[in-house]
């Protein structure tokens, strides 16, 4: 496939989750739209890789293999950032008995 | 042993005194009075014996240019840290360095009851201006001379002020420093003027910048009346002419040996030095010269009169020496730069002679300056009173003493160059016979004025003092003998010969042997009368009556200090307070005012933004990414 | 006949969507479901670019862990129903513009890139195979992978100091 479809792809699907994290309130679907962002560069990335190992394949078996573990270990940190996040979204609600980030004005003082 | 030979050895005569200026300037707390003047009169007695040394080894011929390093190198233009030995700088190295180690000698002395650690300052400065002034006359180009007239001003500047608690005295220091920056300035306007058009400032490539050997020449005849007359204007702030004079005589407020070091025998030459070097130029601009001859004539005319009327010892001195460089640049004028130089030399012997004579008048007074209260000190102080007696004799110009040939020089060129000129150089050396007895007759003449505690104080200097006197007079005496004119001795004009290679003879306005004893006569004679005549009027003093309204225009020196203020200071002063009273409160105040009060207005609708949300932080990091992207987008474009 | 542009259309169809209506479902119940929908689509993707590897890690660790994860929290939060309080209509309008504007600007910028001709190697390749990938991983990424499991240690570690209960928590606005 042309590598352009990817790209505009991953893009679209990037810009949908920036459109959500600007218009949502809740906290938890923001969070959902990053990772949704993640994907989508994940997406890009592994079109990458292989668009690599396409054009360099006459002269390496293994071009493009650092993009694959790029996006693995995007997933790795994904997963850590999510159990961090979802514990402060927790101890947020907890708090304030909301996941509405219109209360967390605090940057204001 | 390469170093020590000529011409290497030249590198130490500047890096002797420079040596000294660190070592007294930095350790001036630790040394003790001994070692401080050991060590200034030091490093000058080397320096002048390795002067010795290279003015009998400078060939006669091509100048030898010693290159310590790259100055400046800013694509074609190159200044090389070069040293140039030839007659000329050869011979200034001489003065500098001889006279210079007779006064620092003098000094130990003289200035010997300061505390120690101002005498190392004092000793510290003296051995700063030597360096200077030797950077000055060695430099190879325009670039390292101007790094020595800078040095040697802020010497001057420091030495003036080197009694800096007394207002007076700092205030002629910034006089002489504001009055010098002014022809500083012409001189930097000319350097760059030389830059731009023949692309190097080394004295060597002179002759190609105005053509004489064969090619074209690089600078036009306006290019080289512009840069004369700027490094002219130059010269008259460093050697004291018409306008910038008014500094010299203030500059009297230094301690007496720097008077006679700076002020009388070395840095005010400077301004004959670099003409002198530069003559190739300034004679192919004959109407500069004429202007120079013009400058000079008038200054000598005018200092010599306000000399007639002058009370302070060293005032009537720092008069004649202005009156007395009028005299050279009248030679430079008439193109007879080897009788200025000549003069140059004398000059210093004598008026060296003179100062220091005068500071131990005053060291004997108890630093009385006034000679209406002195008189009768003959007794007392024999030494010092006959020393005197030949400078006086010298500087009237009475055969055979120095002052005779150099003087004679001066007047015969400017005779060549027009009578008129002849006519008042003749009548301000009467003048300058007439001041000078009038001042000898008061000091040492008629029956002591002063109170009696100094009279009871009276007594002759130490030997430190009284043999650099001794040496100086000897020298006043037979300077002059270097230069006797051909019409009294066959060959006897040696410094014509030996300074031929810098500056060319001259020839074809040969003048009868008959004229020219008619004109030696002439001088002589009415110079025996003018002191006749001194004699006749202050053999016994009287005071002065300053009724009639010329006395009194010349006391007070025809008023020209007081024009400038008027002119020149008080409409600066006024400037000044407009800008404080009116520009400063209302304009510049307002502006910066008003940038904070704008800036703080704005900063207070930006804050309206920060209202806190995480929402609005990434909608602007959002918006803020999209007009990045697209303005890089359509700059590509 | 090559049925490989049709997977590839249905598959970013399905991702276009399913991502629009996670973005856009008042439920938040609804949202993470749909999320699992596009995450499934990106998996296909992988597949169909022969990333196995990464296609199955998808599945498990976004799809299957993060997602069941968010799950939870919402179910613990008793989110489950059409509550969230909605932004301004203005500051809706504004934000999907902003973002459109990005997507907009961010095409214009790449459109012209040099990548018109290059191609992504489908269906073949062996760089997303475990076994290549794997070799890789302990050979010359040995020392970020063992730097990774540090990182969980402190992401796990973190997540349970911030759970705490805390009993002096007085943190209302």
């Amino acid at each position: 496939m042309p590598i352009n479809y990817y790209l505009f792809l991953s893009l679209a699907l990037f810009s949908i989750g920036m459109v959500g994290v600007l218009t949502r309130r809740n906290a938890i679907i923001i969070f959902m739209c990053i990772e949704l962002m993640l994907n989508a560069v994940n997406l890009l990335l592994v079109a990458f890789s292989k668009m690599h190992h396409l054009k360099n394949l006459a002269t390496s078996a293994t071009a493009g293999t650092d993009g694959q573990l790029f996006v693995f270990f995007i997933m790795v940190v994904a997963a850590a950032e999510v159990s961090v996040g979802l514990a402060i979204i927790v101890m947020m609600y907890r708090n304030i008995h909301s996941v509405d980030i219109q209360f967390l004005n605090r940057l204001k003082h | 042993m390469a170093m020590l030979s000529f011409p290497n050895i030249a590198y130490l005569i500047p890096l002797l005194p420079l040596l000294g200026f660190l070592v007294n300037g930095l350790l001036r707390n630790q040394l003790s009075h001994r070692a401080i003047a050991l060590i200034g009169s030091g490093v000058m007695a080397l320096a002048f014996g390795i002067s010795l040394l290279v003015f009998y080894h400078v060939p006669a011929g091509a100048p030898t240019i010693l290159t310590a390093f790259d100055f400046i190198r800013i694509g074609e233009l190159q200044i090389p840290f070069a040293f140039q030995l030839d007659a000329l700088s050869s011979l200034f190295l001489l003065i500098i360095t001889g006279i210079g180690f007779l006064i620092h000698v003098y000094s130990s002395a003289y200035m010997h009851e300061e505390s120690a650690s101002h005498y190392g300052r004092y000793f510290a400065y003296l051995n700063l201006f030597v360096f200077s002034m030797l950077l000055l006359v060695m430099g190879a180009n325009y670039v390292i001379l101007f790094i020595g007239w800078e040095g040697v001003g802020l010497c001057s500047y420091l030495l003036i002020g080197y009694w800096f608690r007394n207002p007076a005295y700092s205030q002629a220091a910034n006089k002489a420093f504001v009055m010098n920056r002014i022809g500083d300035l012409a001189f930097l306007i000319a350097i760059f003027w030389l830059i731009a058009r023949t692309g190097s400032v080394s004295f060597t490539d002179l002759p190609m910048a105005i053509g004489t050997v064969g090619q074209s020449a690089k600078l036009s005849s306006l290019d080289i009346t512009g840069i004369t007359l700027l490094l002219f204007i130059g010269a008259t702030g460093k050697s004291a002419q018409i306008p910038l004079y008014t500094w010299l005589p203030d500059a009297m407020a230094g301690p007496t040996p720097v008077s006679a070091l700076i002020h009388a025998a070395t840095m005010v030459t400077a301004g004959i030095y670099m003409i002198a070097r530069s003559n190739l130029l300034y004679t192919a601009a004959p109407l500069v010269l004429s202007i120079i001859a013009i400058i000079g004539v008038a200054t000598a005319l005018l200092a010599a009169t306000i000399a007639l009327r002058q009370n302070d010892i060293k005032k009537v001195l720092a008069y004649s020496t202005v009156s007395q460089l009028g005299f050279m640049f009248l030679a430079l004028g008439s193109g007879a730069y080897v009788a200025a130089v000549f003069h140059v030399m004398t000059h210093a012997f004598f008026k060296a002679l003179l100062f220091l004579g005068s500071g131990s008048v005053i060291h004997a007074m108890s630093g009385e300056q006034d000679i209406r209260k002195m008189g009768g000190l003959k007794k007392s102080l024999p030494i010092t009173y006959w020393t005197f007696l030949i400078g006086c004799v010298a500087i009237a110009g009475i055969f055979p003493f120095s002052g005779f040939f150099s003087k004679d020089a001066i007047l015969l060129s400017a005779f060549l160059k027009s009578p008129i000129f002849y006519v008042i150089a003749l009548f301000t050396a009467l003048l300058t016979a007439f001041y000078m007895f009038r001042l000898f007759f008061l000091t040492f003449g008629g029956s002591f004025r002063g109170t009696e505690e100094q009279h009871h104080h009276l007594h002759e200097s130490p030997a430190a003092m009284t043999i650099p006197l001794v040496v100086l007079a000897i020298l006043s005496i037979v300077g002059g003998w270097v230069g006797i004119p051909e019409v009294l001795m066959h060959g006897g004009d040696r410094l014509v010969a030996f300074l031929s290679p810098v500056i060319p003879v001259s020839s074809g306005h040969e003048i009868s042997h008959a004229t020219e004893y008619m004109l030696m006569g002439l001088s002589t004679g009415l110079v025996l009368l003018s002191i006749l005549f001194a004699w006749n009027k202050y053999k016994q003093y009287r005071a002065e009556e300053s009724d009639n309204s010329f006395a009194r225009l010349l006391e007070n020196k025809w008023y020209v200090d007081e024009l400038y203020q008027a002119a020149i200071v008080q409409p600066l002063h006024k400037l000044g307070g407009w800008i404080r009273s009116v520009f400063e409160p209302k304009v510049a105040d307002g502006a910066i005012q008003g940038i904070g009060r704008s800036v703080r207005y704005l900063s207070q609708q930006f804050r309206l933004i920060q209202n806190g949300q995480t929402g609005n932080y990434a909608l602007w990091m959002v918006i803020g990414i999209v007009v990045i992207l697209s303005v890089q987008f359509f700059l590509r474009k | 006949m090559n049925v490989t542009p049709y997977i590839f259309w249905f598959l970013s169809v399905l991702a276009l969507f399913s991502a629009l209506m996670m973005v856009t479902s008042r439920n938040p119940v609804y949202s993470v479901l749909w999320l699992i929908g596009t995450f499934f689509a990106i998996s296909g993707h992988y597949i169909l670019l022969n990333a196995q590897f990464l296609a199955v890690v998808n599945i498990i660790v976004y799809a299957g862990a993060i997602m069941v994860l968010f799950l939870f929290v919402i179910m613990l939060m008793n989110l489950n129903r059409e509550t969230e309080p909605q932004k301004n209509r203005w500051l809706k309008f504004i934000g999907a513009l902003a973002g459109g504007c990005l997507l907009l600007v961010l095409v214009a910028a790449l459109k012209d890139a040099e990548l018109k001709s290059q191609q992504a190697m489908v269906g073949g390749g062996s760089i997303g195979l475990i076994k290549v990938l794997g070799k890789e991983l302990f050979t010359r990424y040995v020392v970020p992978f063992e730097i990774s499991s540090l990182l969980f240690l402190s992401a796990m570690i973190g997540a349970a100091v911030i759970g705490k209960k805390e009993n002096s928590q007085t943190l209302n606005s």
